[in-house]
């Protein structure tokens, strides 16, 4: 028996699950990937992207795979695509650090459509001052890499997510969706 | 034995299967030795070979041979964890173990000193964890690919390769031929198990 990205889910730490904290936002976003044709899915654990990371876990359908580092998450986003399937990644922005190379030297040098949810640490409101340093290089990595970025602060407009992803895939560039702090608290 | 006469030792084994092939040498030896469309030449991004290859695995049912080497798997030693946890078994991750970094100048790895990356991966999880000379590669892997398990193939060489030429392909053309060359063994094998089912 092979693994498939459409396979049964329950991924590999399905087992641990604890309970559902999802939200309607969160199901949301996890919809339109799942509308967009989204098969294969990796993440590294944002405590904002937790509810959608539960979500995609219990997702028929999909195929969440769990990364050790972000880059290692895209080198998987691009082997899925390799293999017929749509795939994204979900990450905080701190991920920008680990994965400049991945992004100019795999993902965009072989044209692969990857978007990222990015949950975006640092902005005001932000409780640990470490987070602010990196919030501060996000916008200029991102357009230094020519990645199309766009910035959500109230989930009012996740209404936009359907077209970002199909701008994404039309395009096969990577795009970073950037979810502030004040689109995670105001999420019902 | 060094890493270009172990692979050529292998080419009768990878012809026509899903190859992904680590950056640098080890690209460029296998296109001068067996340049197919089911080849994926990476022409960056060391360390990742593993991780697309794992990628591709869980999103097709042909085999998929992931060429890899220890310098590139110490980078990413975290995606022999997910490798793990993650079984699949038409996933045959090979770990050419020249105990150097071949293409920088034959600079020794760790893997060469008191690493072992066979080890390493049992560790992580890793179910079906072979290690192997050169001399016996061909037979490892056409005996691994036949039990359809997957697993991990370390096989230990000489440092050294050949002067092969730069892959001087287009990346989007080696990601469009490979990518074409999926869909063409999905088409077959719909066919071949429509076929049995008839």
């Amino acid at each position: 028996m092979t693994c498939r990205a459409a396979a049964a889910p329950g991924g590999p730490l399905s087992g641990r699950k604890g309970i559902l904290v999802a939200t309607a936002t969160d199901k949301e976003i996890v919809q339109c990937l799942v509308g967009n044709g989204v098969q294969f899915i990796t993440s590294l654990p944002c405590k904002q992207l937790a509810g959608v990371i539960d979500l995609v876990e219990r997702e028929p359908g999909m195929r969440h795979v769990p990364c050790t580092r972000e880059d290692e998450g895209l080198g998987m986003c691009v082997g899925a695509h390799l293999g017929g399937r749509k795939s994204a990644i979900l990450m905080q922005n701190t991920a920008l650090g680990v994965i400049v190379n991945a992004i100019a030297t795999l993902v965009q040098y072989y044209h692969v459509p990857v978007p990222m949810i990015v949950s975006h640490r640092g902005e005001v409101g932000e409780p640990v001052a470490c987070q602010v340093e990196m919030a501060l290089h996000t916008r200029p990595l991102l357009d230094m890499l020519k990645i199309p970025s766009y910035s959500f602060t109230d989930p009012g407009q996740i209404e936009l997510l359907d077209g970002i992803l199909g701008h994404c895939f039309m395009s096969r560039k990577p795009v970073a969706v950037l979810a502030q702090a004040s689109f995670w608290s105001r999420a019902q | 034995m060094n890493r270009f006469e172990v692979l050529k030792t292998i080419v009768p084994v990878v012809r026509d299967r899903l190859v992904v092939c680590n950056i640098g040498s080890p690209s460029q030896e296998l296109r001068f030795l067996c340049d197919q469309d089911s080849n994926f030449y990476m022409l960056g991004t060391m360390g990742l070979c593993s991780s697309i290859g794992l990628g591709l695995a869980m999103s097709c049912d042909e085999s998929v041979i992931a060429i890899d080497g220890d310098g590139s798997i110490l980078t990413n030693l975290g995606g022999l964890a997910t490798i793990a946890n993650n079984p699949c078994s038409n996933f045959v991750l090979l770990i050419i173990d020249n105990g150097s970094y071949g293409s920088t100048g034959d600079q020794p790895t760790y893997a060469g000193a008191q690493t072992s990356l066979a080890k390493v991966a049992q560790a992580c999880g890793c179910k079906h964890v072979v290690e192997c000379s050169g001399k016996h590669l061909a037979a490892t892997l056409e005996d691994v690919l036949e039990r359809g398990t997957g697993g991990v193939i370390v096989c230990k060489c000489d440092p050294g390769q050949v002067p092969a030429p730069v892959v001087d392909l287009d990346p989007v053309v080696i990601a469009h031929r490979f990518s074409a060359r999926v869909s063409r063994g999905r088409l077959d094998h719909a066919g071949t198990s429509s076929a049995n089912a008839a």
